[in-house]
Formats: structure tokens, C-alpha cells, sequence
């Protein structure tokens, strides 16, 4: 994937009526940088120690690494106001720790224990919070697209000004219902950012093996949505386009897709060797557009930080997922009377 | 030969309508396509249409009458060169019968089911015990399944603005079976929202405004249709109070027609009781009588997990006493004893109390008194009054449209045998919808269905008569 190819702006006459292209890359400043930087590496070694705690049987069934992708839900997050609604599928530990929810609560659910977000009933595909406005964790591709936008009908139908984030991967996108949603968003002019990220697997099906139209900014042609290219590993180029993107629907002109082009380096889940792509493909992303070590090389080069307080921040991350792994694995099984619990109120 | 209009059926479980108004005199000429009255159905008004040329010799049905039976002659369209006085020497088509009023196959012994299409009005009365839910003396008004359902959802969307009701044909059209009439007049078009022909679509919506904390009603044309949202409804609606550790859930109704209406064949003609029922974290309501269907659809808004609320198309236009209250809400998860009784108990619910009904007025003549059960509820089941009503009559007879394995009288007979066995003076005998999908021909869908005879040979059996 070419960088240029990836920045270019989705203006086409396919486009429908959008005249939208994607914006510059924002300048951020050193407090940002260093936030995002922050944000970033809690989830790359989040995902790191959850990969190794399935490896040691602490967590089990599918488990769903994020480690590549952490620029669209850090630069995300930053175009956020509070009371905005985030739901996603199954690859969804970044998106819990964007928004903030406890790396225990998130751990101790992917070990099924009892202070697991889900008090250990739902496991690393099913996590919610309410008050941190998450609506899941979802685990059937595409499901959630209808669901989050009926999260932005909530917003329209109560006239407040909040915007739903809807994520969903190149894979959902090729789903009959996300166009059934695609069309009523449109329709009701209902607020929300669809968010394809477009990591080229689906599974282990490319994108050109899988999506008629591989551009995914114009899966929402049919339905006047206007759609935008965005570098996703580039955390900036990501936050100028969810700000452009929540301005659109907080005026109420409707949905608005962002296709990020990002990547994963793990495979789809624990169990997926996968072979389908080349070692050199992986190690291309890693060495040139790795999300994190573009943050770090603009700190450094700006002379915002040092090698040694980078290095400090490390520790801090490092410490605070060491505190929710040691947290995951010793912490209690659910009650057996949880079993029936939850069930209906 | 003068020829005989025939008032039309308009529509699959049309009986009757009423003739409301003639748009052309006798002595008009008309021509085939012309509009020549007007007929009201439980529906929607419909404009009848000449298909033959002539001149309209002698309207038979005057305008206003109410209750016109299908096929019955409404006027006589004179041809060239006939006048007035050949009224009356009407050519056949009038005499012809609607396929659906066919005579009952011959080898039913006790007298067949009535089609579906024609349920208890022609039964013998059944006086339906007072429900304990109901103070005593209210006042009771006529109503119709139809109109106690959209009284239901206006009174909940008065009474709390996070109730919305969405749908195909729910707004504008006023409901394609009429439920929702009157309610986009009111409410305006942020509360009755039409949706596009999207179930996958508009019921993830629902669910997702529903996790959002608002409450809404989501209208199935039919549940056949809800067969594209079933992920929706099972793995998001059903499951996530508990996958989040009950943080968030829906509070949602799934509602519309569900199970056979008339000749409408297989892909519209299933009961979903039993697949539902099937499903922890759902409850299932399936009302017969209006003010069940009021009380429970009242209850079902208010319930904070999501409802599957399964109604029938046939039972729409028949009128049941609804008491006359502000605030009529019904215990979801209640069965209703419909009827007392001491020798044998049948336990029904939705459509299928029709024939319960009707072959309880029969077996009162055999010497046989029958209690019957409304389950109302199907999931959660109440086992407790069927077991009571059990170790009081030792016999177990259950009614119901759906297929019959794994079906909702399966699980009866089951619970039943592990819970009150010592209690049982004969096997269980479930009644189901025969094992096949529905066909088409009248005779055959008759067959496909549980009758009347089949209910009465079942008691007789469990009470060894």
C-alpha cells in the first residue's frame, strides 16, 4: 500500500453529493503528540501481554488482536465530545482502552474472571460500558453496524448533539445490512461515522479477493453518504478526519464513512497463522508506517522528548499492563450463581 | 344474460365488508375498469371495480349496509339489448363457491374445524372465566384484537416519550393490517417512523436505539419476515444484558401477525412461538382475546428486557371485552384460566384457543367438562397454574398452530411429566400444526392445520371416553 495512495483525497464522481476530501494531516501539538504516543503504546502492549496470557492458557476461545490499527481509535477518540457513543465488533480490546475503561476490567474479562467488565460473562469478543458510552463488542461481522446506528437514532430522536462511532472491518462491509443501514442513516439523516477499517484482510481473504469495489469511501455512493480516504496509521491524518467527520454530523447533514487504511501485524485471531501474506509485506508496515514510531520520531525530532523519557513512559505503560495482567490472572472466577444472572431484568 | 356483481374478497381473511358507498346509479353505463363502489374492510376502504361492460340494471346492496358476506350478489349489470325486466335470470358466476368455504374433507368424524378464517363467532358460547387481574364489576367494551393493540401502544406513547414505534407501512399507510392507524396523526412522523423493506436493517436500529436507553416498538409485517432480523433479535436483543454483566440490555417489543392467516402458503404461514420460547434472555407474549392483548402489550412496553409479542392475523378483527380502565396492564408470565372445569385439561394459547374453545362447547354436550388454560405467556412458561390445573383434572390435552416437534406442547408434556407424573391419568396428547409446510389449496391447508374434531378425540382419549 503506497502512503500516496493512501493520503489521496476521496473526491470522485462516485462520491455522491459529498465535495468532501480528506483533510490535511493536523499539526499536533506537543501535549498531543505525547498523548497519543501515550494512548498508543498502552495498547500495543496491552495486546502484547493478552497475546502471551492466551499463549499461557490464561485467556481462552477467539481472542483478537489490535496491534497495527492503534492510530483509528487513538486519533478517533481525540475528535470525541463527551456523551459520544462507540461500538465495534470483535477486535475491540483498543477501542475499551480509547475510551478509557480500565486495562484491568478489560484483562480480567479476557480471563474470564469476576472483575472482568463483564463481570467474566462475556469474554474478549462481548464488553460494554455505559457510563464510558461503550456499546460493545460484538461478535457477528456486521451486526453492529445496525446497532450503531441505531445509537445515532437515539442521538437524533433525543435532538442532543452526539455522534456515533460505528466500526467495522473490510469484511463487514461487504454485509447486506450495513447498506440496509447505510440507507435509513442516510434517509433520517441520522448521525454517525461509519468507520471501515480497512486492515486487507478479511479473515484471511484480501480485499480485491473479497470487495467488488475495493475503495471502501465509496461503499456509501448508492446512499448520497460522502466518504473519506484516511492514512490510518498516521494518528493525526486520522484525527483531522474525525473532526471533519463529527462536525459533518453534528450539523446534521447525516452519516459520513472514513475508510482508514490500516493494517494488522498479528494474525486474525490467535489461532490464524497467517500465511496468506508474505513475512516481507508484514515487516514492510512495521518498518515504514508504524504508528507509533512516526509519533516517536516527530517527538524526537521536534525535541519535544528524549530517548530517556520516552523511555519513562514505556515504563509507565508497561507497569500499568503488568498491574492488569497480574490483576487478570489472580483475580476470582465468577460466582457459580452468576450463571443465572443478567439473563432478563 | 343480465350478469351478478359479487361483493369481492379484498383481501386473504376477508369474510364480509361493508358496502359503503355506490359510485354509479342503476342506469349508468359502465365499462370494465370503472369504479362503481366502495367497500370497507376491517383494513383499509378499497373501490370495486366493474369488469364487465354494461349498464347497471339494479343495485341489490344498498349503500351503508354493513356485513356483506363475500360473494353475495350486490347489483345486476344489464347487457345489450336486455333491460330491467331481465333481472333476476342472472347467468351462474354468482352461485359459484369460494374455494375456502369448501365442504370439510368426509372422513372427520366429529364435526371438522370451521377454516381458520371463520373461528368462534359460529361456536356455542363459552363464557370466559373472570380474569382475578380484572376488579370486579369494571365496566366492559366491545373491542377489536386490532383496536385494543393500537389503544395499547397510544396509551404508552402518551404516557412516556422514549416509546417510538417503527415499521414498514406503519406511518403513512396507518399499519398494513391496520394496527397503527391513527397513531402518526398523533404522535407525528419522530415517533411512528416508516421504515424502508429493511427487517435485518430496522431491527439492529431498534436494538441499537433501544441499548441507547429508548424504547421502541418494532413492527414486523409479518414475523415470517423477522426470519432476516433473527440475529438481530437472538444475538444482539436477547444477549446482552448478560454478556455486559447487566449493564445495558433492550428494552424493545418485536410485534406483528405471526402464524397462518388464509392461503397464504408456506413462506407466510409459521408460528414462531415455539423458536422464540426457545431463547434465554427474551420473553415471548402471544395473546388471544383483546383485552389480553391490550393488558400485555401495555405490560410488554414497560418491560425493560426485549418481547416477542405474537399476535394473529385472524384473531385482528374479532371483538373481545376489554375492560374499561385507565391504566390496564397484565403480569407478563400469567396464564388465564379461560374456562373452569374438572375432567381434562387443555392448555392453549394465541389462535390455537380457538379450537379449545370450540371443543369445549362441544365436549360439555359429550358430558365432559374441560378447563381451559390461555397461556398468554410462552416464555416464562407458567408451568405452576398448568400443573395445578393438572393434579385437579389428571389429564393433559395441549392446542397449538406451530409444527409439531419441539414444540411448545413438547416442553409441556415434558415438564408436565417430570413435575406432576404421579398426578397423570393418561399420556400427554400434544396438537400441533401437522409436520409439513403449508400448502396452498384450501383443503389442504385445512389439513395442515389442528381441527376442532382432532381436540375433542384427544380429550376423549386422555379421559378414556
Amino acid at each position: 500500500m503506497a502512503t500516496a495512495a493512501r493520503k489521496a483525497p476521496a473526491k470522485s464522481k462516485s462520491d455522491g453529493k459529498s465535495g468532501l476530501s480528506a483533510p490535511k494531516p493536523a499539526e499536533f501539538t506537543k501535549d498531543e503528540e505525547l498523548a497519543a504516543y501515550r494512548h498508543m503504546l498502552l495498547i500495543r502492549r496491552f495486546e502484547e501481554k493478552a497475546g502471551q496470557l492466551y499463549g499461557m492458557g490464561f485467556i481462552g476461545g477467539f481472542c483478537h488482536l489490535y496491534i497495527g490499527q492503534e492510530a483509528v481509535v487513538t486519533g478517533m477518540k481525540m475528535a470525541l465530545i463527551d456523551g459520544d457513543q462507540m461500538i465495534t465488533a470483535y477486535r475491540d480490546h483498543g477501542h475499551m482502552l480509547a475510551m478509557e475503561l480500565s486495562p484491568r476490567g478489560v484483562m480480567a474479562e479476557l480471563t474470564g474472571r469476576r472483575g472482568g467488565l463483564s463481570r467474566g460473562k462475556g469474554g474478549s469478543m462481548h464488553m460494554f460500558s455505559k457510563e464510558k458510552h461503550f456499546y460493545g463488542g460484538h461478535g457477528i461481522v456486521g451486526a453492529q453496524v445496525s446497532l450503531g446506528t441505531g445509537l445515532a437514532f437515539a442521538n437524533r430522536y433525543r435532538e442532543n448533539n452526539n455522534v456515533s462511532l460505528t466500526y467495522f472491518g473490510d469484511g463487514a462491509a461487504n454485509q447486506g445490512q450495513v447498506y440496509e443501514s447505510f440507507n435509513m442513516a442516510s434517509l433520517w439523516k441520522l448521525p454517525v461515522i461509519y468507520i471501515i477499517e480497512n486492515n486487507r484482510y478479511a479473515m484471511g481473504t484480501s480485499v480485491s479477493r473479497s470487495s467488488a469495489e475495493t475503495n471502501f469511501s465509496h461503499r456509501g455512493a448508492s446512499f448520497k453518504i460522502p466518504g473519506i480516504q484516511v492514512d490510518g496509521m498516521d494518528v493525526r491524518a486520522v484525527k483531522s478526519a474525525g473532526d471533519q467527520a463529527a462536525e459533518w454530523c453534528r450539523a446534521g447533514n447525516g452519516p459520513i464513512i472514513l475508510e482508514m487504511q490500516t493494517y494488522r501485524y498479528r494474525g486474525h485471531s490467535m489461532s490464524d497463522p497467517a500465511k496468506y501474506r508474505s513475512k516481507e509485506e508484514v515487516q514492510k508496515m512495521r518498518s515504514d508506517h508504524d504508528p507509533i514510531e512516526q509519533v516517536k520520531a516527530r517527538l524526537i525530532d521536534k525535541k519535544w522528548a528524549s530517548e530517556d523519557e520516552l523511555k519513562t513512559i514505556d515504563k509507565e505503560v508497561r507497569d500499568i499492563v503488568a498491574d492488569a495482567a497480574e490483576f487478570a490472572q489472580n483475580d476470582a472466577e465468577p460466582d457459580p450463581s452468576e450463571l443465572w444472572t443478567d439473563i432478563v431484568l | 344474460m343480465p350478469i351478478e356483481i359479487l361483493m369481492p374478497a379484498l383481501s386473504p381473511t376477508m369474510e364480509e365488508g361493508n358496502l359503503s358507498k355506490w359510485l354509479k346509479n342503476e342506469g349508468d353505463k359502465v365499462v370494465a375498469g370503472d369504479v362503481i363502489a366502495e367497500i370497507e374492510t376491517d383494513k383499509a376502504t378499497m373501490e370495486v371495480e366493474a369488469v364487465d361492460e354494461g349498464t347497471i340494471g339494479k343495485i341489490l346492496i344498498a349503500a351503508g349496509t354493513e356485513g356483506v358476506k363475500v360473494n353475495t350478489p350486490i347489483a345486476v349489470l344489464l347487457q345489450d339489448g336486455e333491460s330491467a325486466a331481465d333481472v333476476g335470470k342472472s347467468a351462474a358466476p354468482a352461485k359459484a363457491e369460494v374455494p375456502a368455504k369448501a365442504e370439510a374433507p368426509s372422513e372427520e368424524k366429529v364435526e371438522a374445524a370451521k377454516p381458520a378464517a371463520a373461528p368462534v363467532a359460529a361456536a356455542p358460547k363459552t363464557e370466559i372465566a373472570a380474569d382475578p387481574d380484572i376488579p370486579a364489576g369494571t365496566e366492559m367494551v366491545s373491542t377489536t384484537v386490532r383496536e385494543a393493540l393500537r389503544d395499547a401502544m397510544a396509551e404508552e406513547m402518551r404516557r412516556d416519550g422514549d416509546v417510538f414505534v417503527m415499521g414498514e407501512e406503519v406511518a403513512e399507510y396507518q399499519g398494513a393490517y391496520k394496527i397503527t392507524q391513527g397513531l402518526l396523526q398523533e404522535f407525528g412522523p419522530r415517533r411512528v417512523v416508516d421504515t424502508p423493506i429493511t427487517e435485518h436493517g430496522f431491527a439492529g436500529v431498534g436494538v441499537g436505539a433501544a441499548m441507547a436507553g429508548l424504547k421502541p416498538i418494532v413492527e414486523f409485517m409479518t414475523f415470517n419476515f423477522a426470519m432476516q432480523a433473527i440475529d438481530q433479535i437472538i444475538n444482539s436483543a436477547a444477549k446482552t444484558l448478560y454478556m455486559s454483566g447487566g449493564q445495558m440490555g433492550a428494552p424493545i417489543v418485536f410485534r406483528g401477525p405471526n402464524g397462518a392467516a388464509a392461503r397464504v402458503a408456506a413462506q407466510h404461514s409459521q408460528c414462531y412461538a415455539a423458536w422464540y420460547s426457545h431463547i434465554p434472555g427474551l420473553k415471548v407474549v402471544m395473546p388471544y382475546t383483546a383485552a389480553d392483548a391490550k393488558g400485555l402489550l401495555k405490560a410488554a412496553i414497560r418491560d425493560p428486557n426485549p418481547i416477542i409479542f405474537l399476535e394473529n392475523e385472524i384473531l385482528y378483527g374479532q371483538s373481545f371485552d376489554v375492560p374499561k380502565l385507565d391504566d390496564f396492564v397484565l403480569p407478563i408470565g400469567k396464564a388465564r384460566i379461560h374456562k373452569q372445569g374438572k375432567d381434562v385439561t387443555i392448555v392453549s394459547f394465541g389462535i390455537g384457543m380457538t379450537y379449545a374453545v370450540k371443543a369445549e362447547a362441544e365436549l360439555r354436550g359429550l358430558g365432559i367438562d374441560a378447563e381451559i388454560i390461555d397461556l398468554r405467556t410462552i416464555r416464562p412458561l407458567d408451568l405452576d397454574t398448568i400443573i395445578a390445573s393438572v393434579k385437579k383434572t389428571n389429564r393433559l390435552v395441549v392446542v397449538e398452530e406451530g409444527f409439531p416437534q419441539s414444540s411448545v406442547g413438547d416442553h409441556i408434556a415434558n415438564q408436565v411429566s417430570q413435575r406432576a407424573f404421579d398426578f397423570l391419568d393418561a399420556p400427554v396428547i400434544t396438537i400441533a400444526g401437522k409436520d409439513v409446510p403449508m400448502p396452498y389449496a384450501a383443503n389442504l391447508e385445512k389439513l395442515a392445520l389442528p381441527n376442532v374434531g382432532e381436540v375433542i378425540e384427544a380429550v376423549k382419549a386422555v379421559a378414556y371416553r
